[in-house]
C-alpha cells in the first residue's frame, strides 16, 4: 500500500454510497412538531387537563413500547418518535374529562396490541392510535363521549358538559346547531378556532390545517389522500345530508367539524397504514369519506371518521396489490 | 424559456461537482507497473497473446477476442511482463490479469492513421473499433463494436451521445466536451456512418452550460446534430432515460434500446472511436475525475489503462484526512473498493474518496415504513418499497412478478429512503435466487 494516511480499513458498502438526510425519526418528529398547534389550541380551550391527558398517552406509549421492546429482545426504537407520535395522537383524540386510566389503557392498546405484536412500525395494519380510540370508545362509551365546554379557562372535572357541534347536528338538526352559535357565520368562527365541544386537537381547523400546511411543505404528505378525504365528504354532504331533500346539505359545517381534519391529515396519511401508490391513495381517501359519511348520516355514530380510515386500512394492501405503479415501457410491451 | 428535456421521477442529489469539474485534464505520470485485467468489458475474457518475460510497446495486443461479445486488450506502456495471474478488480471480481514493468521508454507500436476516415465503410469503421478493444466507457463497459452491430430486424435510426454526466462528482465527460469537442463530435459522425444513420443527439444535463456552449458551436457546421440541454436529475444519463428525454420513445420493459431503434454512446467512448479511426490509437488511456473531500487536490486526470489507483491518488496528493471510502465511479452506482490496489480499467469513470461527513455512514437500517418515497422517484416507474419486502423476506418469485428485472439499480430508492434501507443490496439478492 503504496498511500499514506492508511490509517485504518476502508469502507465497503453496496451503492449508493450517499444519502439524503431524511430519516424515520426527523419524519416523525417533524409530524409531532406540525400538532404543536392543535396542542396548543386544546390547552387554551380545555385547559391545564388537556396537557395532562395528552402527557399521560405520551408516557405511556413511549413507556410500554420501551418496556416490550426490551422484553421481546428487539431493538429499542422510541427514540424515532413514532410512539411519541401515537401518544399524542391519542390524546388528542380523547376528550379533555376522561379519568387518568383511559390515557393509559388506551395507549397500552395503541401501542403495545396494534404495534409492536403486529411486528412494529411498518408492520401493523391498523393506525395505533386510531385502535386506541375504538378500543375505549367502545369500552367506556360514556366516559368517551362526555364532551366538556371549551371555555379557555381552567375547568374541573365536573364542568359543564354538553354535545359536540356533529351530536347536535345529529340529534337535533341544523337549525338547533345554528341556535347554540347565533348564526351560521358563528357555527364556521367556533369550528375554525375550535371553540367547539369535542376531542382535544380536533376542534381548531385552523390550528390543524398550520400543522398540515408544514407537513406539506416538507413534502411528508401529498395532496391525495387530504384531498379526496375531504372532497368525498364535502360532496356526501352537499347531496345527502340536507333535511330538505337532496343537494341541501351543508359541506362547510361537516369538512370542518368532528374529527375529520385531524384523521384526514394526520391519520388517513400514516405511511404505514395507507396504500404507497398515489393512485391507491385516491381510492383510500375516497373510502374514508364515503365511509365517513355513512356513518355521520346514517349510523349510530354522529362521527365516524375514526372507523372509516380503520376500515379503509384493512383496505390498503388489497388497495396497494391491485393498483399498477406506472411502469416504464410498460404501454409498449402489452403491444408485443 | 426553452423547455429542457427529461424524464419522469427521478431524484436531485447534491451533485458536488465543483470538486473537479474547473480542473483541465492533465496526463498522469507514465506508471512504473500496471495491470491489466483480460476482461474489462461485458462478454468473454480475452485470449492473453503474451507470456512472463515478454517485451511489449504501448498499443500491442495482449489479449484478443474470444467470442463475438468480446473485446482485445492492449498493454498502455511498453515494457516487460512479469505476471500474470488473478488480481483484484473494481467490481470486486478476482480477473486474470497481465503485470508489465515499465521499461521507461513509452516505446509504441506503429498506428495506421487514416486522413481520409469519413470515406471508410461501415464494416471497416467496426473492424477498427473492434481491434482498438473500445468499450462503453461510461462504466458498463459492452464492446462499442457489437452495439454498433444490430441485428437486421432492428433498424437503427438515431445515435445519441450521453453528456448527461448524471453521477454526482463525475466530471470527465464534462471536461472532454469543453476541452476536445471537435473530436467528440467527428466520433459522433463516425458511428453514425457505422451504422448508417442520419440523425444524432448529444443530450447534456443543464449545469454545464461550457459544454453545452462548446458541443453546439463544434456541430454549428453538421445539420444532423442536434445538442440538447437535459435537466439537472438523476438519473438523466442511464440510457432508457436518455432516450425518453430526447427521443421521447420507451424502451420497452426487458428491451434495448435498439428496440426502439436509437444507439447510445457515451462521450469518452466517441472519443475513442475517433482517435482509433483516425489515428489507429487503440483504447489504452481515459479521462478518469479523481475527486471527493477525501482527494487532497482533485482532479480530472489522462490516465494509462492498468494504473492502480493507489499511484493515480498520490498524483493528486494522496488520501485527505477522513478518508474512509474508496469509490470506482460516482457515488450512486460506483463500487467501494477494499484496497487502493485495484487497476483503472476502460471503464473507471471516476475514483471517489468520501470523508466520514460525506458519507452516510450508518449501516443500521429499519422497517419500510412504505413512506412511498422510492414509488413516486423509481425512473422505472417500479415499486422498490414492495420489491425490498419481498426480498427481504425471500418470496424471490413474487418479486419477479414485480419487474425486478427492470430495476437496473441506480440507486435512487436507496438515496430516498428515510428507513435507510439497502435498496439495491435487496433488488440484487433477489436478482441473484430467480432467473429472468
Amino acid at each position: 500500500m503504496s498511500t499514506e494516511a492508511k490509517t485504518r480499513p476502508l469502507i465497503v458498502s453496496v451503492s449508493p454510497h450517499v444519502r439524503d438526510d431524511e430519516s424515520v425519526a426527523k419524519i416523525m418528529w417533524t409530524v409531532n412538531f406540525a400538532l404543536l398547534p392543535a396542542f396548543i389550541m386544546a390547552v387554551y380551550y380545555f385547559g391545564p387537563r388537556a396537557a395532562y391527558v395528552t402527557a399521560l398517552c405520551i408516557a405511556t406509549s413511549v413507556l410500554s413500547e420501551y418496556l416490550f421492546q426490551r422484553w421481546l429482545k428487539k431493538k429499542i426504537t422510541v427514540n424515532d418518535g413514532s410512539a411519541f407520535l401515537t401518544g399524542l395522537l391519542l390524546g388528542l383524540n380523547l376528550p379533555s374529562g376522561v379519568p387518568f386510566y383511559i390515557p393509559l389503557v388506551g395507549s397500552f392498546v395503541a401501542i403495545v396490541i396494534t404495534k409492536t405484536l403486529f411486528g412494529g412500525l411498518g408492520y401493523n395494519i391498523f393506525n395505533p392510535a386510531l385502535i386506541g380510540r375504538a378500543f375505549l370508545l367502545l369500552t367506556w362509551p360514556k366516559l368517551m363521549t362526555k364532551w366538556i365546554e371549551p371555555t379557555a379557562q381552567f375547568v374541573g372535572l365536573d364542568a359543564k358538559t354538553t354535545a359536540t357541534p356533529l351530536g347536535i347536528l345529529k340529534e337535533e338538526g341544523l337549525s338547533k346547531l345554528i341556535e347554540h352559535f347565533g348564526d351560521k357565520a358563528g357555527v364556521y368562527k367556533s369550528l375554525l378556532f375550535g371553540s367547539t365541544a369535542g376531542s382535544l386537537g380536533e376542534t381548531s381547523a385552523i390550528a390543524l390545517l398550520i400543522g398540515a400546511g408544514i407537513l406539506f411543505y416538507k413534502r411528508y404528505i401529498t395532496w391525495h389522500i387530504p384531498l379526496s378525504f375531504l372532497g368525498t365528504v364535502a360532496l356526501a354532504a352537499w347531496i345527502f345530508g340536507g333535511k330538505e331533500g337532496l343537494l341541501t346539505g351543508d359541506p362547510i359545517i361537516h369538512v370542518l367539524s368532528g374529527g375529520l381534519m385531524l384523521g384526514a391529515f394526520f391519520m388517513a396519511t400514516d405511511y404505514v397504514t395507507c396504500p404507497t401508490i398515489k393512485k391507491g391513495q385516491i381510492i383510500f381517501g375516497i373510502g374514508c369519506g364515503a365511509i365517513t359519511m355513512l356513518i355521520r348520516l346514517k349510523g349510530g355514530f354522529p362521527e365516524g371518521v375514526m372507523f372509516a380510515i380503520l376500515l379503509m386500512n384493512c383496505f390498503a394492501p388489497l388497495i396497494d396489490r391491485n393498483v399498477k405503479t406506472d411502469m416504464f415501457g410498460a404501454i409498449k410491451e402489452k403491444k408485443k | 424559456m426553452s423547455k429542457v428535456a427529461t424524464f419522469e421521477r427521478g431524484i436531485h442529489p447534491k451533485y458536488n461537482k465543483e470538486f473537479s469539474s474547473g480542473k483541465p485534464v492533465t496526463p498522469a505520470k507514465l506508471p512504473q507497473r500496471i495491470v491489466v485485467p483480460l476482461s474489462q468489458h461485458i462478454g468473454a475474457p480475452a485470449k492473453c497473446e503474451v507470456k512472463i518475460g515478454d517485451e511489449v510497446k504501448r498499443g500491442q495486443v495482449i489479449g484478443s477476442p474470444s467470442g463475438f461479445v468480446s473485446s482485445p486488450v492492449h498493454a498502455s506502456i511498453s515494457g516487460k511482463v512479469i505476471a500474470i495471474a488473478d488480481f483484484p478488480t473494481a467490481a470486486g471480481r478476482m480477473v486474470n490479469s497481465v503485470v508489465i514493468e515499465s521499461d521507461g521508454k513509452d516505446e509504441a507500436v506503429v498506428f495506421k492513421e487514416n486522413p481520409d476516415y469519413m470515406n471508410l465503410g461501415a464494416d471497416e469503421i467496426r473492424t477498427m473499433i473492434k481491434d482498438a478493444g473500445i468499450v462503453g466507457m461510461g462504466g458498463a463497459a459492452f464492446p462499442t463494436n457489437v452495439k454498433l452491430s444490430p441485428p437486421k430486424e432492428k433498424p437503427i435510426d438515431t445515435v445519441i451521445l450521453n453528456g448527461a454526466e448524471c453521477e454526482p462528482y463525475l466530471t470527465a465527460d464534462h471536461r472532454l466536451m469543453d476541452e476536445r469537442p471537435r473530436e467528440v463530435i467527428e466520433g459522433l459522425k463516425i458511428i453514425m456512418k457505422a451504422l448508417g444513420v442520419k440523425e444524432g443527439h448529444v443530450g447534456i444535463e443543464e449545469n454545464k452550460p461550457d459544454a453545452i456552449k462548446a458541443m453546439q458551436s463544434a456541430a454549428s457546421g453538421e445539420p444532423n446534430i442536434k445538442i440538447h440541454a437535459l435537466e439537472i436529475k438523476y438519473p438523466q444519463g442511464a440510457e432508457k432515460m436518455l432516450i425518453k428525454a430526447i427521443k421521447g420513445r420507451e424502451v420497452p420493459s426487458k428491451g434495448l434500446p435498439m428496440d426502439v431503434s436509437v444507439v447510445v454512446q457515451n462521450i469518452g467512448t466517441a472519443l475513442a472511436v475517433y482517435e482509433a479511426v483516425r489515428y489507429g490509437k487503440p483504447l489504452i488511456e481515459r479521462v478518469v475525475t479523481v475527486t471527493g473531500k477525501g482527494i487532497r487536490e482533485p482532479k480530472n486526470m489522462l490516465v494509462r489503462v492498468g494504473t492502480l489507483m493507489s499511484d493515480v491518488i498520490e498524483q493528486c496528493g494522496g488520501l485527505a484526512d477522513g478518508a474512509v471510502k474508496v469509490i470506482s465511479g460516482g457515488p450512486m452506482m460506483g463500487f467501494a473498493q477494499w484496497t487502493l490496489d485495484i487497476p483503472v480499467t476502460k471503464g473507471t469513470s471516476g475514483i471517489l474518496v468520501l470523508t466520514e461527513d460525506e458519507y452516510a455512514a450508518s449501516d443500521e437500517y429499519f422497517s419500510c415504513i412504505r413512506c412511498g418515497r422510492c414509488v413516486d422517484i423509481c425512473p422505472m416507474g417500479l415499486n422498490p418499497s414492495m420489491l425490498s419486502i419481498l426480498a427481504e423476506k425471500g418470496f424471490y418469485e413474487e418479486a419477479k412478478e414485480y419487474s425486478l428485472f427492470d430495476c437496473f439499480e441506480c440507486g435512487s430508492c436507496a438515496y430516498v429512503c428515510p428507513a435507510k434501507r439497502p435498496m439495491v443490496q435487496f433488488m440484487r439478492l433477489a436478482k441473484s435466487q430467480v432467473k429472468p
